[in-house]
């Protein structure tokens, strides 16, 4: 009984995980609809971001380099998009090769700058030690996904940029006439969606390897958070996120890992069957 | 537009199927000669994951191979013809070590080939071998049960390592063990074993877990390990997943004087990336240390730190990689020809002064005499040995010399 209590956190806070990860593609694939397989390479970014830092500042690294890292991540990001991805609009199936061969680069690009052995990041000493069944790096994270997510809503609707986010979203060609100057809120989604993803990167430095891998590790997770939460839906990504990482838990704890992998897939192809679009849907009048 | 797209997918899949299939079938014995004839050079074939989830293990065997063969060369190659290495990425793909093997062998007509780590990619590239009659030196402890006549075994079969594992876990008296590891051929495999082990000795298993390769998410796994309360853990988990494993039992607060964790497939490289913090004072088991002290060691490591870096550390599979090539280029000198009969022949018997130790090709099995050292990780990053088997153990692939492990062999 009380392993089957521990669960439930361990459950959550791999949701934490999952929603972290996840919450990058919420723009990018969600709101923009580019089918962004580089994004594990993003995160992959943050994690080395919080290595480097490392150098200057020791065991505080982890926290130093969260806005940092979201800097560095979105501007790759930012580059990408200018650069490429731009040019791919409206082509999902080009867009995913194209970033899939980013994601091939950039790890290759890491394995030559860092080596292909994986690198340490020490977690600050006050992130040793936790409560019961729960270490204290695991709430750190906890607390990251929901100060994250809390971030992201007050932009989205406290803020005018987030505003006009959201009306493209919605229906780009009535926010272009409106006056919206859409190719610069395609940048700023994109840079936005890219840094949390290096933010996630940071916090993956506490439970995970740090190494040129990294990102293919979970990019499957947050894209599968992504399209059961419904695209570009912050609540869907957080119910999602919760709900597998819970089956995850649950499902691991009665048979095994693999299995808990199998269960999850199979949970998700049978409720895409009954809700394609996700647990939640964008109502929007434009013609698409 | 998009009919025809996918027929021409359609067409060349079925073509790159057929060509596999006819790159296999052809006898290739032929080629082997075609490598030594000519421009005086000797092509071998190395072959590890240079990207995906091993590479963090694999390129370090690389570069120890490498460096054996530049030694070998700087000394005047072998029968008086330069090595020169031909590198393959495996991408930590199976099919792709069989499809890149058969490259290297039809293609590249090498002598030899270095080269694979996990099970599943030896096993993926055994029937290449076979079929071609071409020569593999596998660098890496494995589960044993297997001999073929064209791979050279130059890690530890299961009682070179995992059996003398067993031993000292039991010496330290830790009788109730959980199982972790990976979810392929030699995690299976070695839990079979240590199983029969166990069962033949007093010992209780209390737990049997495993995780994709590549699984990071270990919360759950360490919450059913702390729920059973074991005396010590076995793990067999290989790649990155040490990482999290270890970084996710140690915030859950395990340390090893409350719960060694008696790794297999852990070694110096590894821990840096693991963290010592998380790891220092588990033990592990090899036949090699970075603390091996013996004259030959002395020169392998200050070789392999000038040519790669002072920070760079050197570990069980790499020596073992380091020495495959010496074996191989030793036998070839014995058999004055890399033809792969010849250099089979000429093996047997041969015995080098390794940075391990004294090793000796044992023949018949194609395995090597090696001596077994536990090791327990230290707060520098180094091993250091506590308990090593005094002297090579003959390797023992099906494990005849164990009469608990009589049904093993056939199941």
């Amino acid at each position: 009984m009380e392993a089957f209590l521990n669960q439930l956190p361990i459950g959550l806070s791999i949701g934490a995980v999952l929603l972290l990860i996840a919450l990058g593609l919420t723009f990018t694939f969600g709101q923009m609809g580019v089918i962004n397989m580089a994004h594990g390479e993003f995160i992959m970014a943050g994690a080395y971001t919080a290595y480097l830092l490392q150098d200057l500042t020791g065991r505080m690294a982890v926290i130093v380099a969260l806005p940092v890292a979201f800097l560095v991540a979105g501007l790759m990001g930012l580059i990408l998009e200018r650069a490429a991805i731009r040019h791919f609009y409206g082509r999902p199936l080009d867009t995913l090769l194209l970033t899939w061969g980013v994601s091939l680069v950039l790890q290759q690009l890491a394995r030559d700058l860092f080596g292909a052995p994986n690198v340490q990041v020490q977690a600050p000493t006050w992130l040793q030690g936790g409560i019961a069944s729960l270490p204290y790096n695991r709430l750190f994270i906890f607390g990251l996904a929901v100060a994250t997510v809390i971030g992201i809503w007050a932009y989205m609707n406290r803020t005018g940029a987030g505003r006009r986010m959201q009306a493209v979203m919605q229906n780009r060609q009535l926010a272009a006439v409106s006056g919206i100057n859409t190719a610069r809120v395609d940048q700023r989604t994109f840079f936005i969606g890219s840094g949390l993803a290096g933010v996630a990167g940071v916090a993956l430095t506490l439970i995970g390897p740090v190494g040129p891998a990294l990102g293919t590790y979970y990019i499957v997770d947050a894209f599968l958070v992504v399209v059961a939460g419904g695209l570009g839906q912050l609540r869907g990504a957080v119910i999602a996120a919760a709900g597998l990482g819970l089956l995850n838990s649950y499902a691991e704890f009665w048979s095994d890992a693999s299995l808990a992998k199998v269960i999850v897939f199979a949970a998700i192809i049978a409720f895409l069957q009954f809700r394609p679009q996700g647990l939640f849907v964008l109502r929007s009048r434009a013609l698409t | 537009m998009r009919k025809t797209a996918w027929c021409s997918v359609v067409a060349v899949a079925a073509l790159a199927a057929t060509l596999t299939a006819c790159g296999g079938e052809a006898p290739a014995n032929k080629d082997a000669a075609a490598a030594s004839g000519g421009d005086g050079d000797i092509k071998v074939g190395i072959l590890h994951s240079l990207s995906g989830t091993m590479a963090i293990s694999e390129v370090t065997v690389r570069d120890a191979e490498l460096l054996a063969i530049e030694e070998i060369n700087a000394a005047g190659g072998v029968l008086g013809k330069k090595l020169v290495p031909v590198v393959e990425d495996g991408a930590s793909d199976w099919p792709t070590f069989a499809e890149k093997a058969t490259k290297l062998i039809r293609q590249d007509k090498v002598a030899t080939t270095f080269g694979g780590w996990t099970s599943a990619s030896r096993k993926a590239m055994l029937p290449v071998f076979e079929r071609s009659k071409a020569l593999l030196w596998y660098p890496v402890q494995y589960e044993g049960l297997e001999s073929s006549p064209y791979i050279f075994y130059t890690g530890a079969t299961t009682n070179q390592q995992i059996i003398p594992g067993l031993d000292y876990l039991k010496e330290q008296g830790k009788k109730k063990i959980f199982l972790v590891g990976s979810d392929y051929v030699f995690p299976r495999t070695a839990n079979k074993i240590i199983k029969a082990y166990a069962a033949a000795n007093d010992m209780e298993i209390l737990g049997e877990e495993y995780t994709p390769l590549g699984h990071t998410e270990y919360s759950t796994l360490t919450n059913k390990v702390l729920q059973a309360k074991p005396d010590a853990v076995f793990n067999t988990l290989n790649g990155d997943s040490n990482v999290a494993f270890f970084k996710q039992l140690n915030s859950a607060g395990v340390t090893a004087e409350k719960m060694p964790v008696l790794s297999v497939s852990v070694a110096e490289e590894e821990v840096k990336g693991i963290g010592v913090d998380n790891i220092a004072g588990h033990p592990v088991a090899w036949n090699y240390y970075q603390t091996t002290e013996n004259a030959a060691n002395e020169k392998f490591v200050a070789a392999f730190k000038a040519k790669y870096g002072a920070d760079k550390v050197t570990s069980d599979p790499m020596e073992a990689g380091y020495n495959a090539v010496y074996l191989w280029a030793e036998a070839v000198k014995k058999a004055g020809s890399v033809e792969v009969e010849a250099v089979r022949k000429a093996a047997g018997g041969i015995a080098l002064d390794r940075p391990e130790g004294l090793v000796t090709i044992d023949g018949e099995s194609q395995h090597m005499y090696k001596t077994a050292r536990i090791g327990v990780i230290q707060p520098d990053g180094l091993i250091k040995e506590v308990w090593n088997s005094g002297e090579p153990i003959k390797p023992d692939p099906y494990l005849k010399g164990y009469p608990w492990a009589s049904g093993l062999a056939t199941g």
